[in-house]
């Protein structure tokens, strides 16, 4: 019985020397949860911002997912200093749970760290020529978009949808028959806009809408994609708080670094529309002539429950028609 | 030629089932070079990853031996009133689906609506999407196999020679030591070779528990999801081969322990 | 004679009668703390806002075609593990070739394997990059090649050492009668193996309802067609709907019961049955 407790002893020294790893770092550590895609951004920015003076000893550790399961999470105990998410109504679940106080929407920027439009992401030569949204609701076209009651990118991509016929000119209900004939055609819709995209470099699909910083990113990291921006769609807007933790000084001087030239440039970088002027006009990206935000639309607020209350909201009812799940 | 037509349809089957998908990692993680591999082995978060592992893998199998050996005698030996109950609770994580251990654990330890959460938080302890909640799952689903193993051993080799030693004056814990524990111990290896398996590969669970917190609270499986999810095909990959590798030395371990007259 | 009395006589009284109540009561909370705790919480959550709440949750129509397809897929992949495992052990304890001993450790690599790994390599062979053009992924067929990666050892392993303990001579006996082989195996054989596959049947349906690594990456999760039950209670978990997912959990776990119960039921008659 020698050699086993050898074995043993041998596997509880390793361990040994991994705990530390495991245990609590010292110096201040912020915890950053995000929603989906800003994940390559932040791996840039942060060593970025360590390189500061006000960085320096600050450990970071992160956590990513889709937007409205990393606001769940961090209402239901996942520790948090600052949190993105994809749009406000994920904030405005902190806020009312406490997490975030009512402040985080003051500043100059209303509490938004980055920006960036709806837009198609389509195959190599573009087959069903898709350039319009009514080119989405055709026959036999396959639409790739997550779920809306987890991801917050899905909510973009319907206001965008929705929001692009009012532009047209239609009126309300016929915009609303649009979304119904939009998703007939979606044959998959994912947890979150990464998983939505895992899914169209998989094979499936004709179109994925999506946000245009994963479209650039993706195909940044060599995956062969073609995206196009429509002429109609919705200006996406990230907003950026912190939580009434432990850490709000190291979390305060990280929040103003992501406004400065550096970060916003990295922001810009993995496909981001900067919310700094001066950094947005170095990256060229295209205007829009029908470009519109949420306040087109109503306001989040509005928007939230008129479209995806899960038991009343428009949304839900289009889900039961078209046999998808609220989750 | 019957013989023959039975052994390749055995073979086969195991070759399409088993052999090709598991060749077909290996070859895409080797694909870009053994050095591409290595790199992606070694970046600090698939180190951590793979410690994170071992250490809860460790503690599963400690904790879940000392448990399933003492169980075990407590079913067999002492006939504990409720054995039956005991070992249908032992027997439970075998018919429930990871995802519903996780909710379990979350049920339980939730800062907002939890049973023993918000008490917890409130004092500071922080169990779901940390370590402990973890370890809390991966000892349950990895908790019946020593059990498993030892309770069919313990009626086999009968009281005889424990009650030998009892009647000539030797105390219940030294009887244990010198009699019971020489006569189960390959019973216990096999079980804590199962263990070991169960413990490393949990997924399930674990991703509900984890909070997906990078660097800090991503087992090696987790890691490889988080990996296919970012393509870096090549990371999953590579941490599969890893993660392979340890469940082939797993399963030659198994054969080497498996106890030889047919289990029960 | 001495000896004969002794072995008769009641066990003397342990030295520390305190040393059992320990142990069982070290074992009751551990059990309590591990296994309980958390199952109770999942009953109470389900039960939680009265049974009307229950039916809700469990009739939610996403959720019941959930459970239909786990089920069926489940059934399936047991049935089909119930021949190719049988097939398998017979060729492992009967034939003899060589790396057959290679063959034998191998059998124990889809329980040693995590789960997340065993989907990713569905995904490698049957998905969109698949080498041998079999696109399979986001359909029903992905999952159950995902559940029979899963469940390969169970019945296997159960139905291989009663092979070894098989006594010939019966077998022989009923070929020099001139019984064919397919009879011999009906009536000698299977008839002794039937209680083993039936126990590894058990376990690779208890395995494969709850199966949810291997099919997380594969399946596209799409609802009434490749979600399977643990995709959907991982979904409402997510959503913010415990509640709903405590009610389709601890329906699931009565249901995989009550099929084992049926199972063990089948093993218990058909043992009876047996001579000598």
């Amino acid at each position: 019985m020698r050699r086993p407790v050898l074995l043993w002893l041998l596997l509880l020294a390793f361990a040994g020397t991994a705990l530390p790893a495991v245990a609590a770092p010292s110096g201040t550590q912020v915890a950053l949860v995000a929603y989906s895609t800003p994940k390559e951004a932040y791996k840039k920015i942060i060593p970025a911002f360590q390189a500061t003076g006000a960085g320096q000893g600050v450990s970071f550790s992160q956590s990513y997912g889709a937007s409205g399961d990393q606001a769940r999470a961090v209402i239901n105990g996942l520790p948090a200093d600052v949190v993105e998410l994809s749009l406000e109504p994920d904030m405005t679940e902190l806020l009312k749970a406490g997490i975030v106080s009512k402040g985080w929407k003051r500043g100059k920027y209303k509490g938004i760290v980055s920006q960036s439009i709806v837009s198609f992401v389509v195959r190599e030569g573009n087959p069903k020529k898709i350039r319009k949204w009514d080119d989405l609701i055709k026959r036999g076209v396959s639409v790739i978009t997550p779920n809306p009651f987890t991801s917050g990118g899905a909510r973009w991509n319907v206001m965008a949808a929705y929001g692009a016929q009012l532009k047209s000119g239609k009126t309300p209900a016929q915009a609303r028959a649009y979304l119904l004939k939009l998703f007939k055609n979606v044959s998959v819709q994912d947890k979150s806009a990464r998983d939505a995209l895992n899914t169209f470099l998989g094979g499936k699909g004709d179109v994925l809408i999506t946000y245009e910083n994963e479209a650039i990113l993706a195909r940044k990291q060599g995956q062969g994609l073609y995206y196009i921006d429509p002429a109609k769609t919705i200006l996406i807007e990230n907003p950026i708080a912190i939580t009434n933790g432990k850490n709000q000084a190291a979390a305060r001087a990280f929040l103003r670094f992501l406004y400065r030239p550096q970060a916003q440039s990295l922001f810009a970088q993995t496909g981001y529309r900067a919310v700094v002027k001066s950094v947005a006009a170095k990256f060229k990206y295209p205007a829009r002539p029908g470009l519109f935000d949420i306040n087109y639309l109503g306001g989040w607020t509005k928007v939230q429950k008129q479209f995806f209350d899960p038991k009343t909201g428009i949304m839900a009812k289009i889900e039961k028609q078209v046999g998808g799940g609220t989750g | 030629m019957r013989r023959l037509g039975l052994r390749f349809a055995a073979l086969g089957y195991l070759a399409a089932i088993l052999v090709a998908p598991v060749g077909l990692v290996f070859y895409r993680a080797f694909q870009h070079g053994v050095d591409a591999f290595w790199a992606s082995i070694t970046t600090p978060d698939a180190l951590h990853a793979f410690k994170l592992s071992v250490i809860i893998a460790v503690i599963a199998v400690v904790a879940n031996t000392v448990f399933g050996v003492t169980c075990a005698i407590a079913i067999v030996r002492w006939k504990v009133p409720g054995r039956g109950l005991l070992n249908a609770l032992v027997d439970l994580p075998l018919a429930l689906s990871p995802v519903v251990v996780g909710l379990g654990l979350f049920l339980v330890y939730n800062s907002r609506t939890g049973w023993l959460g918000p008490w917890l938080s409130d004092h500071g302890i922080q169990m779901l999407f940390a370590l402990p909640s973890m370890v809390l799952a991966t000892i349950f689903v990895s908790l019946p196999f020593v059990v498993r193993e030892v309770v069919p051993l313990l009626r086999e080799i009968g009281t005889e020679q424990e009650e030998a030693a009892a009647t000539l004056g030797s105390p219940a814990f030294a009887t244990f030591r010198r009699i019971t524990l020489p006569a189960i111990r390959w019973g216990v290896a096999y079980g804590v070779v199962l263990t070991t398996a169960r413990a490393l590969g949990e997924f399930g669970a674990v991703s509900i528990v984890s909070g997906r917190i990078e660097g800090q609270t991503q087992t090696l499986p987790l890691y490889v999801q988080d990996r296919y999810d970012s393509f870096d095909s090549v990371g999953a990959y590579s941490a599969s081969v890893l993660l392979a590798l340890l469940a082939m030395a797993t399963v030659v371990a198994m054969t080497f322990f498996k106890p030889k007259e047919g289990t029960s | 004679m001495a000896l004969a009395r002794a072995a008769t006589l009641p066990l003397p009284v342990e030295r520390a009668p305190s040393g059992r109540a320990l142990g069982f009561g070290l074992v009751t909370a551990y059990l309590s703390l591990i296994v309980l705790l958390p199952l109770a919480a999942l009953v109470w959550s389900s039960g939680k806002g009265g049974l009307g709440s229950f039916w809700d949750a469990i009739s939610a129509p996403e959720g019941v075609a959930a459970l239909e397809l786990t089920l069926g897929v489940s059934l399936v992949v047991a049935a089909i593990n119930a021949v190719t495992g049988t097939l398998i052990a017979w060729v492992l304890v009967r034939d003899t070739f060589w790396g057959k001993g290679i063959v034998n450790t191998a059998i124990d690599l889809p329980f040693a394997l995590p789960t997340i790994v065993a989907g990713l390599t569905i995904v490698v062979l049957y998905g969109p990059r698949s080498p041998i053009h079999v696109h399979a992924t986001y359909t029903r067929y992905a999952i159950a090649l995902a559940l029979l990666f899963v469940t390969l050892p169970f019945v296997v392993r159960t139905v291989q050492p009663v092979l070894l303990e098989l006594d010939r001579e019966v077998e022989e006996a009923a070929a020099s009668l001139g019984a064919g082989p397919f009879e011999t195996f009906r009536r000698v054989v299977f008839r002794n193996i039937f209680p083993a596959i039936l126990s590894g049947v058990a376990l690779a349906f208890a395995r494969a309802i709850g199966e949810f690594g291997s099919i997380v990456l594969i399946s596209g999760n799409l609802p009434f067609k490749t979600q399977v039950a643990s995709l959907y209670i991982f979904g409402r978990i997510e959503s913010g709907d415990p509640h709903g997912a405590a009610a389709v959990s601890v329906l699931l776990l009565l249901i995989t019961l009550a099929v084992l119960l049926g199972i063990g039921v089948v093993r218990h008659y058909s043992t009876r049955h047996d001579h000598a």
